[in-house]
C-alpha cells in the first residue's frame, strides 16, 4: 500500500541511520501453559506488569465467561470452539521457527503480493520471514510519536497505555464494550494482549491518519486484540487498521474489541481493510473473525464514521455499531464485504439513538461469489428519549455465480413518534450479458468483474482515506479472482 | 491477405441451426453491409464472430488478420482489434463510462505493446473523440448506458469504437432506433473511422443507413445464407423489390 511504501521508505532511512541507537534486544518469553484458566489471565498481567485494578477486571471477566453461551443468531456454522487447545500468550516465535527467505513460503500468498505491488521487505515482513534488524520500526514510532506528542495526543500501545496513563485507560476502558458483553468480547477483556491507544486532547486537529503501520506491533496481538481511542471535547482523528495484503496467522480465533468515545463536537474516522486468510477454497485453515466493535458518540455534535472492507477470515462476525447519546450526534456506517469460495459473513452495524436529533447513516454492499453466505444484520433503534432521530439505510447486495447467497436482516425499533427512518435494499446478480460487454471491449473476466464490483462499492470505497481506497480497489479484484469463468 | 475470411460457417443456438455454409471474405478497408428479414441470422453472425457463448459453431472456420478466429476468446478477440457495436448496448451500474472505457483502452493498448494512459492523458484523447458525436463530459461521467436514450446508447457505442480503434468492427443494426438527426451523427462518426486498414461490417434491415455509409460490398442474408452479394446497388433494388424476391429465388 501506497502509504506503507512510504512508511516503509522512511523506517529504512531511519533504520540505516540510526541502526545503534534503534536496535532492540529480542527478549525470550515462555509461552503461557495450554488452555484457558485463571491461571492464564493471572500469567498474562503479570508478564505485561499490569496494575491490580486491571488484573481484577480480567478475573471479572474471564469469571463471567465461564457462565456464557456463544452468540447463536449469525448465520454461520463452524464446528464448536476447543478453548483449551490454545495458547492465549506465547512469545515470538523465535527465527529458527520462521521461514528462511522468500522461497519458503507459499507461492500464492507471494502471488498475491506481487498484484498488490508490495515492496520486497514489506513481503517479508508480512509473510513471517525473519528479517535483519534493518527494519526497525520502534525508530519510525519514535519519529511520529514526538510530532504527535507535541501536540498531546497519546498514540501508543495498550501495553504503554496502562503503564503511561493509566488513568484514562481505567476511565474508558470497558465503558463503551462492557467485560460482559458477548462472549467474544468477554474472552477479549480476559486475555487481550496488546492493541492501540488514541487519545486527542480538547481541540485538536489529528495532523495524520493514524495507522497501526506506523506502530508495529510485537507478534501475536492479532488474536485478541484491544483499541481504546478517545476525541475529547473538538477534536478529530482519522484511523486505519488493517492492511491490504493478506496476512497469516496461525491463530484460527480472533476476538478484537475496539472502543471508541467521542466528546463534544469530536468526531472520530475508523476505516479499516480486513483481509485474513480466508482458508483454501474449502475454506479449511481459515481465521474466525468474532469483533466487537462500538463507539459511543456521548457529547452533543459528536461523530463516528466506520468504514469496512471485509475481504477476508473464513467467518466474519462483526457489527461495529455507534451509541448516539449526545443530542445532535452523529453515526455512520460504511462496508463492503466481499465474500468467495466457501467464506461466511454475518455482518453489519447497530445503529442506537438515544440524543435528540441524531442521525445515523448506513451504506452496506455485499459481494457473494462461490458458494459464499453472507448475511447483513442490522438494527437501528430509536429510543423515546431520541427526538426528531433520523436514520437511512441502504443495503445493497450482488451476486456472483448461483450458489452464492445474500441475506438482509434489518431490525428496526422506534419508540419516538417523531422519528423517520428509511431502509432501502436490492439484490442483483452479474449477467452474462454485461459480462460479454466488457470481455467484448478487451477486458477480461476477471477484470469485467472488478470493474463491475468496484462500480457496486463506490459509495463505500470513496469514503475512505486515498491511499488506503487505491490499495483497496486492487484487492477487490483479487479476492475475486477465479469467480467467474 | 483478407482480414476477414468466412468459409462455411455453420452455427447453431441451443441446437437449432441459425447459420447453414455462411462465405464470407472483407479485404482491409472495404466496407461490407448485410442485410437480411428478421431471424435470417444476421445478429447471430456478430456474436458468432465476437465469441460470444452460446453460439455453437458446427462447421466451417474463420480466419481473421492470419489467426483462427474461433479459437480466440471473446476477450482475446476485442484486444486483437475486432469491435462489435451492440444492437441492445447492455447497462453496467455504478460504472461510470470513462472508467469502463480506460479499462478497455489500456487492455487494447496493452495487446498492442503501448503503455496504459493514465487518467489525465485518458481524459484528453476521448474528449477529443467524443465532441465530433457530441457527448459532452456528463454523459461520459454518467454509469454507463444507464438511463441513456436509444441515441445516447448508440452514439455511445460509436464513441467507443473510435476510442479504441479497431481493426474490424461490426455494427448491428446500429441504425435502429435512431431518428433522421442522430442516425447522421452516428453515421458521420462511422464514416470519419474508414481507413485503408480499418474494415467495416455494417448490419441493418434497412437501406437508409446505407446513404450514409456507403458500402463497397453489399450481401443479402435469408435464411442462414448469404443468397446474393453484389455492389451498393443492390441495396437500392432490394429496397424496391422486398426481401421476398430474393429470399424466393434462392427456395425456387
Amino acid at each position: 500500500m501506497a502509504v506503507t511504501s512510504e512508511t516503509l521508505a522512511q523506517v529504512k532511512s531511519v533504520a540505516d541511520d540510526g541502526y545503534k541507537h534503534g536496535f532492540v534486544t529480542e527478549i525470550e518469553m515462555e509461552r503461557s501453559t495450554k488452555g484457558l484458566s485463571e491461571d492464564t489471565v493471572r500469567f498474562i498481567s503479570a508478564r505485561k506488569n499490569e496494575p491490580k485494578w486491571l488484573l481484577e477486571w480480567r478475573l471479572k471477566a474471564y469469571r463471567h465467561w465461564l457462565t456464557m453461551s456463544e452468540p447463536q443468531w449469525a448465520k454461520v456454522s463452524f464446528p464448536p470452539i476447543d478453548y483449551q487447545d490454545s495458547y492465549y500468550y506465547a512469545a515470538p516465535k523465535s527465527d529458527s521457527d520462521r521461514p528462511k527467505s522468500l522461497d519458503e513460503v507459499d507461492p500464492k500468498l507471494l502471488e498475491t503480493y506481487e498484484k498488490l505491488g508490495i515492496p520486497l521487505l514489506e513481503q517479508e515482513m508480512l509473510a513471517g520471514v525473519a528479517v535483519d534488524a534493518v527494519f526497525d520500526s520502534v525508530s519510525v514510532a519514535t519519529t511520529y510519536k514526538k510530532k504527535l506528542g507535541e501536540m498531546g495526543i497519546i498514540f501508543c500501545s495498550f501495553s504503554e497505555a496502562v503503564q503511561d496513563h493509566p488513568e484514562l485507560v481505567r476511565q474508558y476502558l470497558g465503558s463503551v464494550v462492557p467485560y460482559a458483553d458477548n462472549k467474544h468480547a468477554t474472552l477479549n477483556s480476559a486475555v487481550f494482549t496488546d492493541g492501540s491507544f488514541v487519545y486527542i486532547p480538547k481541540g485538536v486537529r489529528c495532523p495524520m491518519e493514524l495507522s497501526t503501520y506506523f506502530r508495529i506491533n510485537a507478534e501475536n496481538t492479532g488474536q485478541f486484540e484491544r483499541t481504546l481511542i478517545i476525541a475529547d471535547a473538538g477534536s478529530y482523528v482519522s484511523y486505519l487498521e488493517g492492511c491490504t495484503a493478506p496476512q497469516r496467522d496461525e491463530h484460527q480465533l480472533h476476538a478484537a474489541v475496539v472502543e471508541l468515545v467521542a466528546l463534544d463536537d469530536a468526531e472520530i474516522k475508523y476505516s479499516t481493510v480486513q483481509n485474513w486468510y480466508p482458508g483454501d477454497e474449502e475454506g479449511r485453515g481459515g481465521i474466525y473473525n468474532f469483533v466487537t466493535k462500538r463507539g459511543a458518540c456521548r457529547g452533543r455534535n459528536s461523530k463516528i464514521a466506520w468504514t469496512q472492507v471485509e475481504t477476508g477470515s473464513a467467518i466474519t462476525w462483526k457489527y461495529p455499531s455507534c451509541l448516539l447519546i449526545g443530542d445532535n450526534s452523529a453515526g455512520e456506517f460504511y462496508s463492503v464485504a466481499i465474500t468467495a469460495n466457501r467464506q461466511q459473513a454475518d455482518t453489519g452495524t447497530k445503529m442506537i439513538h438515544i440524543g435528540r436529533n441524531t442521525t445515523s447513516t448506513i451504506i452496506s454492499k455485499g459481494i457473494a461469489a462461490g458458494r459464499a453466505d453472507q448475511t447483513y444484520r442490522g438494527q437501528v433503534k430509536i429510543m423515546a428519549s431520541a427526538e426528531g432521530a433520523r436514520n437511512f439505510t441502504q443495503c445493497d447486495s450482488l451476486l456472483i455465480g448461483d450458489q452464492c447467497g445474500a441475506h438482509t436482516v434489518p431490525y428496526i425499533e422506534t419508540s419516538n413518534p417523531t422519528a423517520r427512518v428509511e431502509h432501502e435494499a436490492t439484490t442483483s446478480r452479474i449477467s452474462d450479458d454485461q459480462l460479454f460487454y466488457c470481455m467484448q471491449r478487451g477486458l477480461s473476466a476477471e477484470e469485467a468483474v472488478s470493474v463491475i464490483v468496484n462500480g457496486f462499492c463506490k459509495e463505500v470505497m470513496r469514503t475512505l482515506p486515498m491511499e488506503f481506497a487505491v490499495e483497496a480497489q486492487k484487492l477487490i479484484g483479487i479476492s475475486l479472482e477465479g469467480s467467474v469463468g | 491477405m483478407p482480414l476477414l475470411e468466412i468459409n462455411g460457417l455453420h452455427a447453431t443456438v441451443d441446437g437449432k441451426p441459425i447459420l447453414k455454409g455462411i462465405d464470407l471474405t472483407i479485404e482491409a478497408g472495404e466496407v461490407h453491409a448485410i442485410m437480411g428479414p428478421n431471424g435470417s441470422g444476421k445478429s447471430t453472425l456478430s456474436y458468432v464472430l465476437a465469441g460470444r457463448e452460446g453460439y455453437e459453431v458446427t462447421a466451417g472456420e474463420v480466419r481473421y488478420d492470419g489467426e483462427n478466429l474461433l479459437e480466440m476468446a471473446a476477450d482475446e478477440r476485442a484486444r486483437a482489434g475486432l469491435f462489435l457495436a451492440f444492437q441492445y448496448p447492455v447497462e453496467i451500474s455504478g460504472v461510470a463510462g470513462t472508467t469502463f472505457l480506460k479499462a478497455a483502452l489500456n487492455a487494447v493498448r496493452g495487446h498492442r505493446g503501448d503503455s496504459p494512459l493514465d487518467a489525465m492523458q485518458f481524459l484528453k484523447y476521448v474528449r477529443q473523440k467524443a465532441g465530433a458525436l457530441n457527448i459532452t463530459d456528463d454523459m461520459l461521467r454518467r454509469p454507463l448506458n444507464v438511463g441513456f436514450s436509444g441515441g445516447e446508447k448508440k452514439r455511445n457505442e460509436v464513441l467507443q469504437m473510435a476510442v479504441l480503434e479497431p481493426k474490424l468492427a461490426i455494427l448491428d443494426e446500429t441504425d435502429s432506433g435512431l431518428d433522421i438527426d442522430a442516425l447522421k451523427l452516428v453515421a458521420g462518426g462511422v464514416n470519419a473511422l474508414r481507413a485503408s486498414d480499418r474494415s467495416l461490417l455494417v448490419i441493418t434491415h434497412y437501406q437508409r443507413l446505407l446513404d450514409y455509409i456507403v458500402p463497397d460490398h453489399v450481401h443479402i442474408l435469408a435464411d442462414g445464407l448469404i443468397v446474393r452479394s453484389g455492389g451498393k446497388s443492390l441495396a437500392l433494388e432490394l429496397e424496391e423489390k422486398g426481401y421476398g424476391a430474393f429470399v424466393g429465388a434462392e427456395a425456387a
